[in-house]
């Protein structure tokens, strides 16, 4: 079935059963709105036609609630949008159908105090003790600064589930950790070794991210986005870039859109490095992650020298880029690509052929197909349980448009998949980087900024390194920013560690956490 | 295994020399407590990382601090899993307000004497993220800072002179 014919058939199917849609075009998409009592009905026909649903998110629209969720199927993207009035804001639930919708309704009822009928949990999420119980943040009558406490209390009567039985016993854990890592709270309930149950509390590091982008300018946009997770600058900044870009109409030059390409690979790159590295720590094998700390190092001094930033922060701009590559500096990425390749063949067999690590690695942490499916897992945590979808290849942007390579797939589901994943998409990276820099042609990197008209709103949709990332952006009149929700790939994974540490022992819980490798900053926002 | 020995002896020792900063150096980095350190800690202090906040760009760097280029740990300064096992506390991010209790508790568990270092312009300053509704902005907002190390994150080579400014030279 070609692209196209899906959303055809589709339609059909939702007018014979007399759920109207009304459709508009938008920029990069096309968007549905449908009336608010058929939004569950709606989720069913479109599990039933298996679209996968990638991102939910509200906004306040002059005593308005605009509610929006996105939905994909063979890399075509479809905005579906119910609106219900401020007053007394109620929608039906998609959770119900898709799981992956949960947590996501949970915040937007947090935010916005939107009320989803027959939601499976309906409790607070992202809302801890900082703001006042029938106050919502992303309202617009809400202030930025809020009216806190000198204090915010923790909160502690959060009402986590509870397991009871002979033996069975809980493990609190965080917010903060033993280590150098995000703080967050997980809750186990154990017998003996053997996790019987895990529960994620997150949102700790709250930032108010979407209530402080409103009012920016796109420059101001592009810098908060670029911190959404520092470990994702680039995704995110080029993910809110190409949606403000859309939303304005204008094209950045082919130089820009390579050496975006070339960033987003060595941010790829450089974290799958760092995160072979910690797998191979938290199992003790400790050749391998002074291997990878020093690899991934020697990574980030090229950044530095290059670019002119070890993370690469700021160097996308609305419009394009502000970095360029001389002759010289081609010259010494490509020598570095061709050294990285080598290094990792030396080093990937004597890791292959250490039998403790693979007494480990293998079968720890198993996430079945099915269970990943329905939580809509993306990036490597999808890929390793033959999720196949990559964002380059399925609905391709510039430069990737040009460009050739193969999705790293594997079908264990194990922590060793997921580590193997990692190693085949570098692989990939270092062609694609290869690619992008034999297709470099003198020109601009950057285009004249327009004004884009009050209202106008599109979706970027770009691969980060963890997977899929989408940022909305809607633009108020006078180049200001009216709403950006940007949805990192680790919304989408958090869940799925839920599921793939049950029957683990407690102590591989680190290496099972670290094979996911979620974001807290970019889930908490 | 023979790859693996042959690997470990070709790649040989990368780490690198680092000088103590001057004293005029130490100034732009806003130290106000060597003296004490010098004497109370002379050659080792304990850390314990605090993400108050942060988007992880500080921890990946601070994480950088552990790898074979820098080795932090040469010069004695190692990163311990408990507040009561600490003489430092690093701390990143501006302190959301959902972490505030919890970074209060964190210092109130650290035995005295203490200092607390704010690590990257958001712990410094509030950076991007300055202070509203859900974030209380700079750490100095919450609790005593004793010295800044400021950056978007700060480089290891920034965070390797500021810390070894704490040591004795
Ligand atoms: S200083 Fe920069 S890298 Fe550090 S937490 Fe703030 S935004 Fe992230």
């Amino acid at each position: 079935m070609s692209a196209s014919n899906w959303t055809t058939d589709f339609l059909n199917q939702l007018t014979a059963a007399a759920i109207t849609v009304e459709q508009f075009s938008l920029p990069s998409t096309t968007l549905w709105q449908i009336e608010s009592g058929h939004w569950q009905q709606f989720a069913d026909y479109a599990l039933a036609q298996q679209l996968r649903w990638v991102a939910g998110w509200a906004e306040h629209v002059e005593g308005r609630l605009f509610i929006n969720a996105c939905f994909e199927k063979q890399g075509v993207y479809v905005l579906s949008r119910a609106i219900v009035n401020a007053a007394k804001p109620e929608l039906p639930s998609q959770a119900t159908v898709y799981p992956a919708a949960s947590r996501s309704e949970r915040h937007t009822q947090d935010m916005f105090g939107i009320h989803f009928t027959g939601h499976p949990d309906h409790r607070r999420w992202t809302r801890h003790q900082a703001w006042a119980k029938h106050d919502y943040p992303l309202r617009k009558d809400f202030p930025v600064q809020g009216g806190p406490e000198t204090v915010t209390p923790p909160d502690k009567e959060y009402p986590f589930v509870k397991a009871h039985g002979e033996g069975v016993y809980e493990i609190p854990v965080g917010p903060i950790h033993a280590g150098i890592i995000e703080p967050g709270h997980f809750r186990f309930q154990a017998v003996g070794e053997l996790i019987l149950n895990l529960e994620e509390r997150l949102g700790y590091v709250h930032k108010g991210i979407e209530k402080i982008a409103e009012g920016r300018t796109p420059e101001a946009l592009a810098r908060l986005a670029g911190r959404v997770s520092g470990d994702t600058t680039v995704g995110h900044c080029w993910a809110a870039c190409r949606a403000m870009e859309q939303a304005t109409g204008i094209e950045i030059p082919p130089r820009a859109a390579l050496l975006r390409g070339i960033l987003a690979e060595r941010e790829r790159v450089a974290n799958h490095l760092g995160d072979m590295g910690a797998i191979c720590n938290d199992v003790a094998f400790i050749f391998a992650h002074m291997q990878f700390s020093r690899l991934r190092e020697l990574w980030l001094r090229t950044n530095a020298a290059v670019f002119g930033h070890r993370l690469l922060m700021d160097r996308i701009v609305p419009g394009g880029v502000v970095c360029d590559l001389s002759e010289a500096d081609c010259a010494l990425i490509e020598r570095e690509c061709v050294r990285l390749s080598k290094e990792l063949s030396e080093i990937m067999p004597a890791i292959d052929l250490n039998s403790s690590l693979e007494d480990r690695l293998y079968t720890a942490g198993y996430l079945s197909p099915e269970i990943a499916a329905a939580l809509g897992t993306v990036g490597y945590v999808g890929l390793a349980s033959g999720q196949d979808r990559d964002v380059r290849r399925d609905a391709p942007y510039p430069p990737y448009d040009q460009a050739s390579f193969k999705v790293a797939l594997e079908d264990k589901g194990d922590v060793a998949s997921r580590f193997w994943v990692r190693y085949k998409e570098i692989n990939a990276s270092l062609k694609l980087i290869k690619q992008f820099i034999a297709q470099l042609a003198a020109g601009d990197t950057l285009a004249e900024w327009q004004t884009p008209p009050a209202g106008s709103e599109s979706l970027g949709i770009v691969e980060g390194w963890r997977g899929e990332i989408i940022a909305y952006i809607r633009f108020d009149a006078g180049n200001k920013i009216a709403r950006y929700y940007p949805r990192d790939p680790s919304i989408l994974n958090w869940p799925a560690l839920e599921k793939l540490v049950l029957n683990n022992i407690v102590p591989d819980f680190p290496v099972c956490n670290k094979s996911l490798n979620g974001s807290y900053s970019g889930n908490d926002l | 295994m023979l790859r693996l020995f042959k690997k470990i002896i070709t790649t040989g020792v990368v780490t690198e020399k680092y000088k103590v900063p001057k004293d005029d150096e130490l100034e732009k980095l806003g130290i106000q407590i060597k003296r004490h350190i010098d004497k109370q800690f002379s050659g080792s202090i304990a850390i314990r990382q605090v993400d108050a906040g942060s988007c992880n760009g500080c921890e990946l760097e601070i994480h950088a601090l552990n790898n074979p280029y820098y080795d932090i740990e040469r010069f004695g300064i190692h990163f311990v899993a408990s507040p009561r096992h600490a003489d430092v506390l690093l701390v990143t991010g501006p302190v959301s307000r959902h972490m505030q209790t919890a970074l209060l508790r964190t210092y109130e568990a650290t035995p005295n004497p203490k200092w607390v270092v704010a690590v990257g312009d958001c712990a410094a300053c509030g950076g991007e993220f300055g202070v509203s509704y859900a974030s209380c902005g700079a750490v100095a907002n919450v609790i005593p800072v004793d010295m800044v190390i400021a950056g978007c994150p700060p480089t290891p080579h920034a965070l390797m002179k500021g810390l070894l400014g704490l040591m004795k030279g």
